[in-house]
């Protein structure tokens, strides 16, 4: 087991530095940041002393390894616009996202394993049929439209929910939270819906496909000719059988949630990362950029080392191959 | 004679496929006493393991259960739904299936499987269920069964794994159980115990089994009667002694000349000429007839049941006849092996 993590950490070593060159060298090359932080009528030297002051005179490959130098010391940086550090500023940003994101897994898994699991059970049935075509659309449908229907039907027709923003937040564990008030909750129930469909579009095609796979098994019918009841045939195989994949894809999903929530967060205003992100690239505020991508990058390394973790405990024959 | 503990009477399963439907198990009648063995024996796609699902109603679409009955101590059990077929499978019949690396769910531990399979029909505490687990895999000669408890079917060898399958059937000490060709994958002495152990289980708890196999040696040994298939059909049936020593249908014979006179306990029946016909396309009359030594002209015709006077019986126009015995009549329905 040790040795399992030390490789895995390693690996996860490599790819933070593998992604953080690409990162670097693809923001590089998008543009002269200076360009965009001044006017354009102001003189020379004031850019000079800019350029020299961000560091932007010296070779590429010493800029990188100035960047590396401070990252290792946890500095990542200041940003250009908002003139403070850059960890500091997606941290403050990250619990916004964190709980949209939390929420709209929370909505996709409670709704997407029972859906997927009847309609695997009972493949023939018209409702089975019903939950398959609502997945299809769940995950052909394009977010951004999703969300403007939703913001028309429940804020402006209905006038149920706010149309957007966060809402009132309260201070839990040094986090901003919104789901600890009544208030705070009519403000994410949107966004997380919205965010939620995709997720749940591909958890119930998921839970769906692991449970016909599994109910037309050999051990199934053993387990029914031993006279299990047909909830523990569910409940007992069934359930422990597709949890592998799906607690993958869970991984898969909260990583990517919380990394790209950036089309929700923008239709729906929600103060997350991705909204700062998107307004960074926007203005080409290269460290807040390079900073993002590479706590992305270290999000998906350590979900990922989650899901080996659970995988192993889930099934058996991985466990072997990992500890041998 | 005593009450037949299992009774099949006409059984019929199809499959409903592309080109039609596919009658897998074509009329099936057998009976099997208290404490009585009767192997089932036949080539690959005869119908075997069909006949056995269908006996505990385990047939999934697209296949269904076209007719007959099932009688289990008397009472119908195709008609059984729900819960009322849940109690009686696993505790009044159980079945060992032929595959043991596909019985076991791979990502549970062999005592969680083992535990709910006990559960299924006795409330009784956890730690009791394993207790009683655990003396069953003792009694089929598991080496520290508290181990085996506690691995994952993987980590035990086809052999093993069949033995557990066995022991989840004698759980219930039901009063039949069906065993498809499980001793297949368990090495020559191995075999032999379990074979013995299963001898001795019939005779003293009055288990009736019904050994499905490939294997002649083994019938001869450990059955009191045999019924042959052949595409779907119960073709011969009689005393295992009697059918072995001189075989009625062509069938049966052909089998039996193939097995080298030095046989070896455990080795698979070699196939009797030609081919198994394709239950989609079967020629009209008898299905045998394309392969048999003695296809006459009346072939060509559904054949009847011919009942001999040392109660065998086969189905075919032409039996082959040994000089002490003359078919009694061709009106028969079913074999009885009751005792
Ligand atoms: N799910 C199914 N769909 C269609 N046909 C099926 C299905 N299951 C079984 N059959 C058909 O039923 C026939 C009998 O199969 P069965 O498995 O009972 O044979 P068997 O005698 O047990 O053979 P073996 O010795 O190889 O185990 C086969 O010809 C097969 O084509
Ligand atoms: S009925 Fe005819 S073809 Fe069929 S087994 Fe008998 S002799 Fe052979
Ligand atoms: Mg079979």
């Amino acid at each position: 087991m040790i040795g399992f993590l030390i490789q895995r950490i390693l690996q996860a070593l490599l790819v933070i530095v593998a992604m953080s060159v690409i990162v670097f060298l693809g923001v590089y090359a998008i543009g002269n940041p200076i360009d965009v932080m001044i006017d354009p009528a102001s003189d020379q030297a004031l850019r000079e002393a800019l350029i020299h002051r961000y560091g932007l005179d010296l070779p590429l490959i010493q800029q990188y390894f100035v960047f590396m130098n401070n990252m290792l010391h946890g500095d990542l940086g200041e940003s250009f616009i908002y003139r403070l550090p850059v960890l500091s500023l997606i941290f403050s940003r990250f619990p916004a996202t964190l709980e949209l994101a939390l929420c709209a897994m929370l909505i996709a898994t409670c709704l997407g394993i029972p859906l997927g699991l009847w309609a695997g059970y009972k493949p023939d049935a018209l409702s089975s049929k019903a939950i398959m075509a609502f997945s299809v659309l769940g995950f052909s449908v394009p977010t951004f439209w999703v969300g403007l229907l939703l913001i028309m039907t429940f804020a402006v027709e209905l006038g149920w929910l706010p149309s957007g923003g966060r809402g009132p937040t309260a201070n839990v564990l040094g986090m901003n939270l919104s789901v600890t008030s009544l208030e705070g909750l009519s403000y994410i129930i949107l966004p997380a819906l919205n965010l939620a469909l995709f997720k749940l579009g591909l958890l119930i095609r998921l839970t769906r496909a692991g449970t016909v796979e599994v109910m037309s098994s050999d051990y199934v019918r053993f387990a029914r000719a031993q006279g299990l009841s047909e909830g523990k045939v569910v409940g007992l195989h069934v359930l422990k059988n597709i949890s592998i994949p799906i607690v993958t894809v869970f991984g898969l999903e909260l990583g990517s949630t919380l990394a790209f929530a950036v089309v929700t967060e923008t239709v729906f205003n929600w103060p997350g990362m991705g909204k700062l992100i998107i307004d960074s690239i926007t203005v080409l505020d290269r460290p807040v950029m390079v900073a993002y991508l590479i706590l992305v990058v270290f999000l998906f390394v350590l979900i990922n080392l989650a899901v080996d973790l659970i995988y192993g405990q889930l099934d058996p024959r991985i466990r072997v191959k990992a500890s041998s | 004679m005593s009450e037949a503990v299992l009774s099949v009477q006409d059984l019929r399963t199809q499959f409903k496929t592309r080109t039609g439907m596919l009658n897998a198990v074509d009329g099936v009648s057998f009976e099997v006493g208290r404490g009585r063995i009767l192997g089932l024996v036949g080539e690959s796609g005869s119908g075997k393991s069909v006949t056995g699902y269908s006996i505990l109603g385990l047939i999934e679409p697209p296949g269904l259960i076209a007719g007959g009955e099932v009688l289990l101590n008397g009472r119908d059990i195709t008609r059984l739904k729900g819960d009322e077929l849940r109690r009686v499978r696993g505790a009044q019949i159980a079945m060992v299936f032929q595959d043991p690396m596909m019985t076991l769910n791979p990502v549970l531990k062999i005592g969680t499987q083992m535990i709910a399979a006990v559960r299924a029909h006795d409330r009784v505490s956890r730690r009791t269920a394993w207790e009683r687990a655990r003396d069953a895999l003792a009694k089929v000669g598991i080496p520290s069964p508290e181990e085996r408890l506690d691995a994952y079917p993987h980590q035990l060898s086809g052999g093993m794994r069949q033995r557990v399958a066995i022991a989840i059937a004698l759980l219930h000490r039901p009063a039949v159980i069906i065993a498809d060709e499980p001793t297949t994958a368990l090495d020559v002495s191995i075999q032999g115990q379990i074979l013995a152990e299963v001898r001795r289980l019939a005779d003293e708890t009055g288990t009736a089994f019904v050994w499905v196999t490939h294997d002649l040696a083994v019938v001869s040994s450990l059955a009191d009667d045999i019924c042959v298939m052949y595409a779907g059909r119960i073709v011969e049936t009689g005393a295992a002694a009697d059918v072995i020593a001189s075989p009625r249908h062509p069938y049966t014979a052909g089998l039996l000349a193939s097995v080298p006179a030095e046989h070896e306990p455990g080795e698979r029946l070699p196939q009797v000429p030609g081919s198994t016909p394709s239950l989609s396309d079967l020629p009209p009359g008898c299905a045998f007839a394309p392969r048999c030594f003695k296809a006459g002209p009346a072939c060509t015709t559904t054949p009847p049941i011919q009942k001999f006077e040392d109660g065998r019986t086969a189905l075919c126009h032409y039996p082959i006849e040994s000089n002490s015995c003359q078919p009694l009549s061709s009106t028969s329905t079913t074999y009885r092996s009751a005792s």
